[in-house]
Formats: structure tokens, C-alpha cells, sequence
């Protein structure tokens, strides 16, 4: 292997092949941040609905999950990208095909955010429900009301139990990232391609691909298992080893 | 005297046949059709009429035609009659590699042959002359490249297209705002649903996409040629056996004017799936080819003659 290509100046746009692996890893991280902060939100409101015994609270949220999680995200991708701007009002699909800045980066972050959201709200639903019943019971006979048992106990208990999981839905979610490619995000895997193309270097290029692939899940993978020890409870789950 | 040609004919056809016949000899890609009972030959999805899939999901077109003349060739040469054909799907971005690997023995599509490529692969004759040119709805008012000045075109990623549009906008300074998409069908989407103004791609392709629209008349195909594009079956490189008995065969194709045939049956015909009819005349490059048949491949810049 020879990597002494990505110095070269790239066919076209002035810079390097770096350049172009660098802007692809931009992307990437980009996408799959902007994703997360989504998923993460909706995920945590949708998997506290779904724990409650409200129907017009559980219903909807349930319905949500199994939407999104039963659907392939290539084809939630492409829904987003192409069918959404044709069926809502005309003027507002143009906008979004041709006047929206960045059409493919916001559609893939939506489709991305939402299809994961499904997946979180799942793990945040059973973080609260693995809290043995008797605590919530013990924290209503002291006086609590609902909402304050799931801001004092469920809640922060139900986090913390559920960090190995969410940890793997954050790499899911660098991973899944690729698909935006089909949209026509230039992300990592885009870049690779498009390089292999010009240079030829396939196994170069998707080697050098993987190794940044590993070297963002490992970040990922540290940066949550110094949260996870910093939130433990002394005695509980969650040591962060 | 029609007697005494058909015999030479028919001995030299002999020979041809019988010359690289013993097993010693056979090597690279012969040898291992020979070796395995299959040859794999890969197509395309959506390269009207070249190499494209029909209602019933069977790979179609011009080139697939061609490559099944020189299966014939090699089921002669081999003395497998029962020789199996497996069809493998490939992608402008795919092609190249999955046939390095070993994956298809040769690739039947709307393959350019380029002087870079066939520093990876090698090419057969030309069978086919086209260019880059792109096509915009009418509505757009999009008259010439120039118009594309800060518009949004949309491209297939690992085309000589691609290079060639991206040429032009640097060379021009248009500030075109690119997005890539992964085949034709996907880019020709984009330009239905207004993602994008246009899709620079062969013309020849832009008036298969065209004439499978929904809505024909909504499109045009418009502008100069931004480069050459000789299409050719792709195989791999140094392979001179597998290569000699490809070139013959397209080269005999031609000779013999059965192109014509096979010509008049995909460009100027109705044909699958939608009895469109591409009305597309031989260009006298490709007259010029069938004449003296080559592999020259285009150059660096995207031209024939850099």
C-alpha cells in the first residue's frame, strides 16, 4: 500500500485528496452530532411517554417507535430527501429542493435523528423500567408527586442503567452516517469512494476509511465510559470499567 | 468461387478455433472459466440500451448482445457447450474494482475507455461514441453550461461525466453547487423533481432516461460535447488470450456488418421495457470504428487528442 496519493492535488476544487478525506470526516462528525442531538431529545420524551400509563401520552409514542424502527433508514433517507418535498404544499417543497441551504445534509440529519430517536426512546423506556417497582412506590408514599418521582428517581437512575446501550446507539449512529451518501452527502464514505474513482487506490483509500471509522468510535467509546464513571452511584450499576 | 472462399473461410475459422485449444495453454481468464464452468459477466441496471434490466428483471441491451456473442466464442473455444453465464449487477463506481476481483470476467455496459482507466483494466474495440452533454427540464430556461452559474447540477459519482462538468465549471468559474448521487436513474430523479437543473452524462444515456420519463416532452438534451466518451466491454488487464478472443469477436461483428444489425435492433427500434424508440442514427465516429476497429482510449483531458 502506498498512501503517498493523498498529497497529490485532488482533480478538481484546488486542494489535496487529504483535503477531501479531512472535509468527509467534517461531514461525518457533522452529520452524526446534529443526528444525535435529535435523537437523543425526541428519544428521551418518546421513551418517558411510552412508560406512562396515559394513553394519549403512551399511544402516539408507541406508534412513533414502531414506525421508525421497523422501516430501513435507506428508504427512511430517500423519503426524506425525495418524497417529503413533493407531497407538503408547493412552494414549500421548492424551497426545500433549491432555496434550503444544504438540502442532502439537512435530510439526512432528520432522517438520521428521527430513525434513531426510535431506537433511544426504546433504551431510555426500558432503563426506567428496569427500576424495581417498589421505588417508585416507596418515593410516592413519601409524598412525591408523579412528575417528581420521574425527575428525582427514574430519570436519573434510568440514565445512568442505560449508558452502555445509548454508548452503542452513538456509534450507530457515526456508522449509520454512511448511508447519507446515497443522498449525495459527501461524508466519509462518499469521499472514500469518490477518491477511489479519481486514484484508483481502492484498498488504500478504505483502509485509511476504516481506521478513522475506529479511531471516531474509540473517542466516542472513552468520552462514555468517562461519563458513565463520573455519574456512577457508589454501589450501583455503571462502574465504567 | 463462393465455394472456395467459404472453404478458406471455414480453415481459417478452424485454425482460429483450434490454435489456443490445449488445456496446457490456456491462461488468466480462459483458464479460470475453464476451471470453474462459469463465466460471470457483469451488466448494468440502468444503461438504456446498452445494459439494463427489462420488466422482468433480465439484463438487456446492445452490449449485453455483444458479450453474448463472445460467450458463444468462448463456449466454441473451450468446447463447453453447457458453459454457465452468471449475471452479476455493477455500479459505475463498482465496475472497476469487482472485476479486479475477479468477480466478473467482463463488464458489458456504457464503460468509457479511458487512458487512466487502462492503467487498472483493459478495453475492447469501441462499440460505441458518444460525449457529455446534460439534460435540463424545459421549464428551466437553462440554454448552454453557461447557464448553470451558481445552480445546483447533480452528477453520477465515478463518471468521466463528473470530471468533465467539474472541468468545465473550474475552467469557468460557474460556481456550480454539485451533489453527487449514486446511479442515472437516482440523478435523472433529481432533475424530475428539481433537486437539480441538470445531469451531465453521455447523450446518449440522457436520451434513454428521456425517453423512459413519464413525461418525455418535459426534457432536453442540450449543449456541446464537454468530452469524448468511447464506450467499450471492460476485461482485465494482461490478459492477451481472453483480450485476442474478444477483439475478434467484436472485430468480426464488424466486419461481417452484423453490427448493423444489432445496431438498427437497439438505437433505432422499439425496444424494451417501454417500446420506446431512441431514433438514433450510427454517428460517423462510430462508422469510422466498425471500419478499422481500435481501442484507443480518450486522454486525460477528456478528449480523443489531448
Amino acid at each position: 500500500m502506498d498512501f503517498g496519493f493523498l498529497t497529490q492535488p485532488a482533480f478538481s476544487g484546488g486542494g489535496t485528496y487529504l483535503d477531501w478525506v479531512i472535509s468527509g470526516v467534517k461531514w461525518t462528525l457533522l452529520v452524526s452530532l446534529c443526528a444525535w442531538v435529535i435523537a437523543f431529545t425526541i428519544g428521551s420524551v418518546l421513551g418517558v411517554m411510552r412508560t406512562t400509563k396515559v394513553a394519549w401520552l403512551n399511544g402516539p409514542a408507541t406508534i412513533y417507535v414502531e414506525l421508525f424502527r421497523n422501516v430501513p433508514l435507506l428508504v427512511q433517507m430517500f423519503i426524506w430527501y425525495f418524497v417529503v418535498p413533493e407531497i407538503v404544499p408547493k412552494a414549500l417543497g421548492g424551497w426545500m429542493k433549491q432555496g434550503m441551504p444544504m438540502p442532502e445534509f439537512w435530510s439526512a440529519v432528520l432522517a438520521l435523528g428521527f430513525y434513531t430517536a426510535s431506537r433511544v426512546a426504546e433504551q431510555v423506556r426500558s432503563g426506567i423500567q428496569s427500576i424495581p417497582a417498589g421505588q417508585t412506590h416507596a418515593a410516592l408514599a413519601t409524598g412525591l408527586t408523579m412528575p417528581q418521582v420521574y425527575r428525582h428517581l427514574l430519570l436519573p437512575m434510568g440514565y445512568r442503567i442505560v449508558i452502555p446501550p445509548l454508548t452503542s446507539e452513538f456509534l450507530t449512529i457515526f456508522k449509520n452516517s454512511s448511508v447519507a451518501l446515497t443522498i449525495g452527502v459527501l461524508e466519509l464514505t462518499a469521499q472514500a469512494r469518490t477518491i477511489s474513482e479519481y486514484t484508483f487506490r481502492t484498498f488504500e483509500i478504505f483502509t485509511l476509511a476504516t481506521v478513522v471509522y475506529v479511531l471516531i468510535t474509540m473517542a466516542v467509546v472513552v468520552v462514555m465510559q468517562l461519563l458513565e464513571r463520573r455519574v456512577r452511584v457508589p454501589g450501583y450499576i455503571g462502574t465504567g470499567k | 468461387m463462393f465455394r472456395i472462399t467459404h472453404l478458406v473461410a471455414a480453415i481459417a475459422a478452424a485454425s482460429l478455433l483450434t490454435a489456443p485449444v490445449h488445456a496446457q495453454e490456456l491462461t488468466g481468464t480462459l483458464k479460470k472459466i475453464k476451471d470453474t464452468g462459469v463465466v460471470k459477466v457483469g451488466h448494468r441496471d440502468a444503461s438504456v440500451p446498452f445494459s439494463y434490466l427489462d420488466d422482468q428483471q433480465k439484463p438487456i441491451g446492445y452490449g449485453m448482445d455483444i458479450c453474448a456473442k463472445i460467450v458463444d466464442r468462448i463456449k466454441a473455444e473451450l468446447k463447453m457447450p453447457a458453459l454457465k453465464v452468471e449475471f452479476v449487477p455493477v455500479t459505475s463506481q463498482t465496475r472497476i474494482p469487482v472485476l479486479m476481483g475477479g468477480n466478473i470476467d467482463m463488464e458489458c455496459g456504457s464503460t468509457t475507455n479511458s487512458v487512466e482507466r487502462q492503467k487498472q483494466v483493459a478495453f475492447a474495440p469501441t462499440y460505441f461514441m458518444t460525449g457529455t452533454k446534460i439534460i435540463v427540464k424545459k421549464s428551466s430556461g437553462i440554454k448552454g453550461y453557461d447557464d448553470l452559474k451558481g445552480k445546483t447540477v447533480v452528477f453520477t459519482q465515478g463518471t468521466t461525466n463528473e470530471r468533465a462538468m467539474k472541468a468545465y465549471n473550474d475552467e469557468k468559474k460557474l460556481g456550480i453547487n454539485f451533489v453527487p448521487s449514486k446511479d442515472h436513474a437516482e440523478s435523472f430523479l433529481a432533475v424530475d423533481t428539481g433537486r437539480a437543473v441538470a445531469f451531465p452524462m453521455d447523450d446518449i444515456l440522457l436520451y434513454g432516461l428521456k425517453a423512459g420519463a413519464r413525461n418525455p416532452n418535459d426534457f432536453e438534451v442540450i449543449g456541446e460535447f464537454l468530452s469524448d466518451d468511447p464506450y467499450a466491454i471492460m476485461l482485465r488487464k494482461d490478459d492477451p488470450a481472453f483480450k485476442k478472443l474478444i477483439d475478434d469477436t467484436v472485430a468480426g461483428l464488424y466486419k461481417s456488418g452484423e453490427i448493423n444489425k444489432l445496431y438498427a435492433k437497439w438505437f433505432e427500434s422499439t425496444i424494451p421495457p417501454k417500446g420506446i424508440n431512441l431514433n438514433f442514427p450510427m454517428s460517423e465516429g462510430l462508422k469510422a470504428i466498425v471500419k478499422s476497429p481500435n481501442d484507443t482510449g480518450v486522454g486525460a483531458c477528456g478528449r480523443m487528442k489531448c
